[in-house]
């Protein structure tokens, strides 16, 4: 690890951030000339993963190296610090970046979609704006990067520019924007009101300065308008926004956006808040039902999904519901377990959805029902996505086993058995609405009687997702040091 | 130079007064007649600068018009309230200018060049004379040279409508100095006296008269007219959109904000926050007003397909802001005003100057012809985004400011409503701008529109120039910010 590391903390925290916003200008320039613009963007991707790495040993052994960029108006701060929960997202976002860029470049190129150079630009962007979430030091900074990533996902979603894609994205920006600003700013600033501080502190800022009341308000707040985090009833732009092209579901709607809202959520929880003072609201116990009926609804709704983006997506709904049971549960394994799971969660998501993509641009295919026997043909990629499937569901010898494992224990620990059942109806329904598309690929004749031999997606659609497939594998063995990593959230 | 400093009081209004003859003499060269007004606004603005300066550095100027005493002589007084503007005024007027050339040259008429920059000069004049005096008969004469100025300037434009609108603005605007007028009047017969100073320390005397509150009716309503307060802005939408570019920008940014400018003058230092908040309750009267005109003009915003009618629309409710601040009747309340007079010129004169550049080039700024310009035009939509982001409020942006400072007055004065309205409100800014980004950046030219090249640099400049004014005094907030402490102390504490 050591032989990689040649930047202060400090510094690279600044590069991590530069360099996605650099790379931004650098895309948009270059848009002439496709494969100098393509060749630049991973270049960026891996640049920014470098920075990213630079900061994790000084975190590995529990410090917090941070860095602050301006002061707006005295105790109001642009500033970033790097605990362990935000170098695990930073990490997962922007190394995850650099395949999801190979393969935005198969996918592109291989489905004929147009105006590449928007597509990329904005792509940076995200990802400059993710990576901001995950480093920021205190909640207006958060809310800031929160916001960007907004933004700039939009023209991303809207990119076929048919009616359908501008519907979905008008729905995608008008709950994001309306939660965020109506909910979310409020909460902000009734905080930032009452306490006078808005830093990620350990143990929270809310005790002592917010009465139970008034927080247990706040807390619906929050956790309603991180809109990100897709919370029943507020869920509806995540499956509105599978218009995108898929490198943008499998990167943004399955880790980047996504899990920016359950981390927001994580942060909230265990900064903001603390744990101890969550466990003196009210309402924290009924966004915990909330959380567990969105898990059991969402699951349903994806067994009855025929398009198979549209049924991951609500899958994605359904394991972000996790993660926010999982902070509500108010144990630290729970937790930590929550934390595992945006890790788990994203490898697994990204490898389905890149294989979903990977069946589009070979066969046009969207649809479930057409996708009979597919295995036969397109066999690395429905092996994939098989793999893929057994992570979400956590099945071993996937990651995905661990975080569940972790947030199962969790809720017996915090005396949670109703919670330990929803965990595994849901299980159960995961593996019938993920496993069904596997089966029916492999075990079923073509229906469009189709008999030519392999012929798999270009290499650069095919490559990616079998890294990823494998990343689902690699993360059962190393889950212990990643747990180690975020027990150093309690650490402080 | 010490004669130069002693008399600099003087000279931000008689510069620009005397230049205006001059220019207008100058009516067969246009481009000799632009370079005259151009260096009368910078040395104007150089002026503000030296008096920025007088003042942090030795407090309050009080100047006495050709030396006679006042309360028989006329006073100008420049202290940390007034300042802020005189600044506001003078920088927009200088930096406007460079971009009049091609702007004006292509907007107006050849042979009438030299009029217009002479009553360019004279709208400045104007509005800087009210600003500096501390004579309320005064504030009433150059309230009339300004606003006739004005009517000339917004006549010039391209679109015939131009007239009418002035005809429009000219109704108002009259109604408007005779409430002043008649305002004043009611003062002078009960004090005897127009010096600003003198009527603070004489009106609380006769502060329980029929005729006191009358003259404080007549003052408040007037000026509402002139400010643009809803539902008294009506001539402003047709004015600012068919005046020609460049006066748009330039009242866009000053005109209001003088106004608002002589409503706190006269309802902080010369009635005093006694009189007004306390007694007559003047808090429950502007904020209704305030949120209404807040609401209503931002929602008629969001409807308008011409993009200039659009921020004139976007303007009254801006407006809602400022009194807002004000009727929170609170030192941070009224901080938030006037950083927010600042905040708001350098944005809309942006977000104005943009839609000129558009103007220049495609000759309109309908959503329909504005369908994929940015592909063309990128810098100067960049610059439009930019500022139409200060304008909504995000963070990083000079909006921010005053949204993060009108939030935290109404949480101090325990208004959570209105909090939550504030935010409501800035949704609405998000839409309106929201149409423009989406028509220039994500929707296709129009079929047989002709391809255009981005503006010239002489446009370009002048609208990156505030593009970055918005962005920098967003992020180092220090120097607005303290202006703004100082003048809200100043006119919190009044006259005495």
């Amino acid at each position: 690890m050591n032989q990689v590391v040649f930047l202060e903390p400090a510094l690279a925290i600044q590069l991590a951030l530069a360099i996605p916003a650099l790379g931004t200008v650098l895309i948009a320039l270059t848009g002439r000339w496709p494969n100098l613009r393509d060749t630049l963007m991973v270049a960026t991707a891996v640049a920014m993963f470098t920075m990213v790495l630079q900061v994790l040993p000084e975190v590995l052994a529990g410090g917090r190296p941070g860095v602050t960029l301006f002061e707006l108006f005295p105790g109001l701060r642009i500033a970033f610090e790097v605990e362990p929960l935000g170098m695990l997202f930073g990490l997962i976002a922007s190394g995850l970046w650099i395949i999801t860029s190979l393969y935005a470049i198969g996918y592109m190129r291989g489905a004929g979609e147009a105006n590449h150079t928007r597509f990329h630009a904005c792509f940076a962007v995200a990802l400059f704006a993710a990576v901001g979430i995950a480093f920021a030091q205190n909640m207006f900074t958060l809310f800031i990067f929160y916001e960007i990533l907004t933004i700039s996902t939009y023209p991303l979603v809207a990119h076929k520019q048919n009616v359908a894609a501008k519907m979905g994205a008008r729905t995608y920006i008008g709950l994001l924007l309306g939660t965020s600003i109506g909910f979310q700013l409020v909460a902000i600033i009734a905080t930032w009101w009452m306490t006078g501080s808005l830093d990620f502190t350990d143990g929270g800022i809310m005790e002592g300065h917010v009465g139970y009341g008034m927080g247990a308000l706040l807390l619906v707040l929050y956790m309603y308008g991180i809109g990100k985090a897709a919370l029943m009833p507020f869920h509806r732009w995540l499956p509105s926004a599978m218009v995108a092209p898929t490198p943008v579901s499998a990167l943004l709607h399955a880790v980047a956006v996504v899990k920016a809202g359950v981390f927001t959520v994580l942060k909230v929880a265990t900064y903001l808040f603390g744990l101890d003072y969550l466990s003196n609201l009210w309402t924290t116990e009924v966004i915990m039902y909330i959380a567990a009926f969105s898990l059991l609804a969402a699951s349903t709704v994806a067994l009855q999904k025929d398009n198979l983006k549209a049924r991951l997506a609500y899958s994605t709904v359904s394991q972000l519901s996790y993660i926010t049971l999982g902070a509500m549960l108010v144990s630290q394994l729970a937790t930590i377990g929550g934390g595992m799971h945006i890790a788990m969660h994203a490898f697994g998501k990204i490898t389905l959805f890149f294989c979903a993509g990977a069946i589009y641009v070979a066969s046009k295919k969207t649809n479930i029902s057409e996708m009979d026997g597919i295995g036969r043909r397109m066999p690395f990629t429905m092996g994939a996505f098989l793999l893929g499937a057994l992570c979400v569901i956590g099945a071993p010898p996937m990651g995905g086993l661990w975080s569940k494992w972790h947030l199962v224990v969790g809720a017996a620990d915090a005396g949670q058995v109703l919670m330990i059942f929803v965990f595994m109806i849901s299980t159960l329904l995961n593996i019938a609405y993920l496993l069904t598309p596997v089966v029916r690929a492999f075990m079923l004749p073509p229906t469009d009687g189709y008999k030519g031999g392999i012929k798999e997606a270009p290499l650069l659609c095919v490559v990616p997702l079998s890294i990823t497939a494998l990343g689902c594998v690699a993360l059962f063995f190393i889950a212990d040091p990643l747990r180690n990593m975020l027990a150093g959230i309690f650490a402080g | 130079m010490d004669l130069l400093i002693q008399h600099l009081p003087a000279l931000q209004v008689v510069l620009p007064m005397l230049a205006a003859p001059i220019v207008m003499l100058m009516a067969r060269a246009p481009r000799l007649a632009w370079a005259a007004t151009t260096l009368t606004t910078w040395l104007t603005l150089g002026v503000s600068i030296l008096l920025v300066q007088q003042v942090l550095l030795h407090g309050s100027i009080s100047y006495h018009m050709g030396g006679w005493v006042p309360p028989v002589g006329i006073e100008y007084f420049v202290d940390p309230a007034n300042i802020v503007v005189l600044l506001i005024i003078s920088l927009m007027g200088a930096i406007s200018m460079p971009f009049a050339l091609r702007s004006v040259e292509q907007e107006v008429d050849k042979a009438k060049h030299g009029l217009f920059y002479a009553a360019f000069l004279l709208a400045n004049c104007g509005l800087l004379g009210i600003t500096i005096t501390g004579d309320a008969f005064n504030i009433f004469v150059f309230f009339e040279i300004s606003a006739l100025a004005s009517y000339a300037l917004i006549a010039m434009g391209k679109d015939r409508r131009a007239v009418m609108s002035s005809y429009q603005y000219l109704v108002m605007g009259t109604v408007g100095t005779t409430f002043l007028l008649i305002g004043i009047g009611f003062m002078y017969i009960m004090t005897g006296t127009l010096n600003l100073i003198d009527l603070a320390q004489r009106l609380p005397e006769v502060n329980d008269t029929g005729t006191i509150r009358a003259a404080f009716a007549f003052l408040v309503v007037g000026i509402s007219l002139k400010l643009a307060l809803f539902p008294l802005h009506l001539w402003l939408p047709n004015a600012y959109t068919y005046a020609p570019s460049m006066i748009t920008v330039f009242l866009s940014a000053t005109a209001t904000k003088v106004a608002i400018y002589v409503l706190l003058r006269i309802i902080f230092s010369v009635f005093g926050y006694e009189f007004s908040f306390s007694e007559l309750n003047l808090g429950y009267v502007l904020m209704p007003l305030a949120m209404l005109g807040i609401l209503i003009p931002s929602i008629v915003a969001i409807f308008q397909t011409n993009i200039k009618r659009m921020l004139a629309y976007s303007s009254v409710a801006q407006v809602g802001y400022m009194i807002l601040g004000v009727s929170f009747a609170s030192t941070l309340g009224l901080m938030a005003s006037v950083v927010h007079l600042f905040n708001h010129a350098v944005t809309k004169a942006a977000l104005f100057m943009a839609l000129a550049c558009i103007i220049y080039r495609v000759g309109g700024v309908s959503l329909d012809r504005m369908a994929g310009i940015a592909k063309q035009m990128p810098w100067t939509m960049a610059a439009f985004v930019l500022a139409g982001l200060s304008l909504i409020g995000i963070p990083l942006t000079v909006g921010f400011v005053t949204k993060w400072h009108l939030l935290l007055a109404a949480l101090e004065g325990g208004l959570w409503p209105v909090a939550v309205f504030l935010l409501g409100t800035s949704l609405l800014a998000t839409i309106y701008i929201w149409k423009v980004v989406e028509a220039a950046y994500l929707k296709e030219p129009a079929e047989g529109a002709q391809p255009v090249r981005e503006a010239p640099m002489s446009l370009l400049l002048p609208t990156w120039a505030l593009t970055v004014a918005c962005l920098y005094f967003g992020i180092d907030t220090s120097l607005p910010v303290d202006l703004a402490n100082r003048a809200a102390e100043t006119l919190m504490g009044g006259y005495l």
